[in-house]
């Protein structure tokens, strides 16, 4: 289903029409112009939960750029953006030494286990074995519901039951695709705030317990952020990327009105690219990040 | 960053060297970090907007008040204002004449309606009502199972039929909570975007079919610009009644709350603060306020402090403070009672300028820190307890080879005692003004 992106697309060609037209007026831009259109960019950036600081740079940078028309500065805005969600950006590792293991790993209710589900469909679908680890010990039916979608998906599961160390279920899970020749490991983790010490170093453990039997795994780990969320992501980013090694994001909920402004600047400070996007809670509705539309339709729309 | 928005209203206001009367001037300049301060806590843009303008024409001309510098007194305005926005006073639940009263629970997903529905029940059944949960999200998996164990934990019946129609179920968990006499029916609804019409609809012809008399409007404190959005549509099409802010155990500053508050003129009814069956609080604007401005909770803190720690030990303590004998003895007792009110951190992080103390050198708290102080204070001799101040360099010596641990360790310990021992004198005062603590504009530099 690569219909997100086209649909957005289609969307905003819509709505791109009145506002070109009122930004195409070719008109010079001089003083109180440049400023308001400044000042409506600004509002824009920060709507969608770019954020102060982030904005503030980004408009800087385009201040000093000699440009003739409304559009114009517009246009230059979206390159600063596409070149910063561009850096860095690789997609999900696929010629390694199996199994291929993915920790995935954000705070509560972020759409972790979903994504999961989504992957695991994803490389069913091309014909690969999976394991999928249920390392939520603590949330109520966390693993019910994993177990759910690896039905649905036809994933292998491994669980202990509530309540067990989740270290051990990671280590279990990773003998067990070892062992089955899977192609792929995915590590599903309890959600947890980020200010929370213990459980962060609960976190550190399972990366660990996967680390020593290869140094190569994980070969992915994946903060998952919620699109809705504002400028806490950036503490997430910050506070889960000292914890484990992150090598990317995946935006989840992207369907709703929320822009997910926030990877902008999770990107610039962080350097963590988006690699994925969540666009609904069906098993299918998982995207490869397109840094064009999602720029297109940050700037879309006023929020 | 935040943490420092006094500091930085200070230091704009500095140079401004202004007295008697708040000026245009001194108010700009304040407003312009109390601005940056609100987007960075996730206040929707445009509300921050009438919310400075408003500000403005209630501060300048202000009389600065006699113990207050300027900055205070901006920061005064400031927090009054927000606090007045968040709602005034706490607000409650209210019950139907006609039991059994029905609450409904809505949301985006992942927002956590499923787990306050289950903290909701707990904190009615502690009042001796008898709840019944309805497991009315038929859609996510083991959505249905995950409210079956709260319920089991909490010893609260789950009605649920599978997958029938939760319009239809909501219905009949009415009819039987009539019938056994249980009272209120909490309904759990599936997570749904805003924009989803047809789920929308759904919510709608529950809320016909049941007349819920609270629909809460369930909010994930980190969220961004876009909780105006939601809560604004969730409102128009169902009339909310009250909202939950949930997941304010963490770091986020919750400004959500007061778009939300903003948008639908509805109140905020109870906080969310932690996974567990005991993390469901009344709200309380005014301590949200000094949250979102950055500037601590200490009322939180206290009252933590006063459920935690068990009374007796709490009595002694207070005496002892009053008495100034607190000892190093008094250190670890009191360490340990600590210890049981949760993680560190999440504690002291209600404090204001905790943000800066984490920075100084010897304010860490790590956990395995207090196997040390533990340690430590074992290798003291009974005087040294009662009386610190006679641990020369000599006897630090001794204590370090003694305890395992370092000169470095033992002066960190004492430190950290002395620092305790004002941090409770300060507590200690608040405590017993009563109910109402007014921020310190004084302590850590705020
Ligand atoms: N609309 C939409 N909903 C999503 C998306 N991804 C996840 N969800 C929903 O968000 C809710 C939470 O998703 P989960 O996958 O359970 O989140 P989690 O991070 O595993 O949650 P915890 O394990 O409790 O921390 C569920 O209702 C999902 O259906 C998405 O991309 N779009
Ligand atoms: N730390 C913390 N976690 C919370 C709080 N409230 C809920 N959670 C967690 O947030 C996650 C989502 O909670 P749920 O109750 O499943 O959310 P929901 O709104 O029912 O989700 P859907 O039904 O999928 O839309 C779970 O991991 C909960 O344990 C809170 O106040 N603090
Ligand atoms: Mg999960
Ligand atoms: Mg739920």
């Amino acid at each position: 289903m690569a219909g997100f992106w086209a649909r957005l697309s289609a969307g905003l060609a819509k709505t791109r029409n009145t506002i070109t037209e009122r930004l195409q007026e070719i008109v010079p831009l001089e003083g109180k112009v440049r400023e308001e259109t400044l000042e409506d960019l600004e509002a824009i950036l920060i709507a969608a939960d770019v954020g102060v600081g982030a904005t503030e740079e980004l408009l800087e940078g385009v201040r000093s750029e000699r440009v003739g028309s409304v559009a114009d500065l517009k246009e230059a805005l979206a390159r600063r953006l596409r070149e910063i969600l561009r850096e860095g950006y690789a997609p999900l590792a696929e010629s390694v030494e199996p199994p291929l293991v993915i920790l995935v790993v954000g705070v509560n209710g972020a759409g972790k286990t979903t994504s999961i589900a989504k992957l695991a469909a994803r490389y069913r679908k091309a014909g690969k074995r999976v394991v999928l680890a249920a390392c939520d010990t603590f949330r109520a039916a966390a693993a019910e519901q994993l177990e759910v979608w690896a039905r649905r998906s036809g994933a292998e599961l491994v669980r202990h039951q509530e309540g067990s160390d989740p270290a051990a279920v990671a280590h279990d899970a990773l003998q067990a695709a070892l062992a089955r020749r899977a192609d792929v490991l995915i590590v599903d983790t309890a959600g947890r705030l980020q200010a929370k010490k213990n459980l962060m170093a609960e976190l550190g453990k399972i990366y660990r317990v996967l680390n020593r039997v290869r140094p190569d795994l994980p070969q992915e780990t994946l903060l998952v952020l919620d699109a809705t969320t504002g400028q806490n992501a950036l503490s997430q980013a910050r506070l889960f990327k000292e914890t484990v090694p992150l090598t990317g994001v995946i935006l989840a909920k992207l369907d709703g009105t929320a822009k997910g402004g926030i990877a902008v600047a999770v990107q610039r400070e962080l350097s963590l690219p988006v690699k994925l996007v969540g666009v609904g809670e069906g098993q299918d509705d998982l995207e490869d990040f397109e840094p064009d539309t999602f720029v297109s339709a940050l700037l879309g729309e006023e929020g | 960053m935040l943490e420092s928005l006094a500091e930085k209203i200070q230091g704009a206001l500095r140079k401004l060297g202004s007295k008697g009367r708040l000026t245009e001037a001194d108010v700009k300049a304040a407003l312009r970090e109390v601005r940056l301060a609100l987007l960075e806590a996730d206040v929707n843009f445009k509300v921050v907007k009438g919310f400075i303008e408003r500000v403005r024409e209630a501060a300048v001309g202000e009389e600065v008040l006699g113990s207050l510098t300027p900055a205070q007194q901006v920061i005064k305005v400031v927090r009054d204002e927000l606090t007045r926005l968040l709602g005034g006073g706490a607000s409650r639940l209210t019950f139907s004449p006609q039991p059994p009263t029905v609450f409904m629970l809505v949301g985006l997903q992942g927002a956590g309606k499923t787990t306050t529905a289950a903290k909701l029940a707990n904190l009615l059944a502690k009042q001796g009502r008898r709840p019944l949960l309805v497991a009315a999200d038929i859609y996510r998996p083991a959505a249905i199972k995950q409210l079956e164990v709260l319920g089991t934990k909490l010893g609260v019946p789950v009605f649920s039929q599978g997958e029938s129609y939760p319009v239809v179920l909501a219905r009949l968990a009415t009819e039987k909570a009539k019938r056994e006499g249980l009272d209120p029916v909490i309904i759990d609804t599936a997570g749904r975007l805003h924009i989803d019409d047809e789920m929308m609809a759904e919510l709608e012809r529950i809320k016909n079919q049941v007349p819920p008399q609270e629909t809460l409007l369930v909010v994930d404190a980190m969220t961004g610009q876009d909780a105006v959005n939601a809560a604004s549509a969730f409102h128009e099409r169902l009339g909310l009644t009250g909202v939950v802010m949930t997941k304010l155990d963490g770091d986020a500053r919750g400004g959500a709350a007061l778009s939300v508050r903003e948008v639908t003129g509805v109140p905020i009814k109870f906080v969310g603060t932690g996974e567990g069956m005991d993390g469901l609080e009344v709200f309380h604007p005014d301590r949200l306020a000094a949250r979102i401005l950055g500037m601590g909770d200490v009322l939180s803190l206290i009252e933590k402090a006063q459920s935690s720690l068990n009374e007796e030990t709490a009595r002694k303590l207070e005496q002892k403070l009053r008495r100034e004998e607190f000892t190093l003895e008094d250190f670890r007792t009191q360490l340990q009672e600590v210890r049981k009110m949760g993680p560190l951190d999440q504690i002291l992080g209600h404090l204001p300028g905790w943000g800066q103390m984490k920075k100084m050198p010897g304010m860490q708290v790590d956990e395995k820190e207090l196997v040390k102080v533990d340690a430590i204070i074992s290798s003291m001799t009974a005087e040294e307890r009662l009386r610190p101040d006679i641990v020369d360099a000599s006897r630090r010596r001794r204590i370090a080879r003694g305890s395992g641990t370092t000169v470095q360790d033992v002066n960190r310990l004492l430190k950290q005692f002395n620092d305790t021992k004002k941090l409770l004198k300060q507590l200690g005062r608040a405590g017993k003004k009563g109910g109402k603590v007014s921020l310190p504009l004084g302590p850590f530099g705020i």
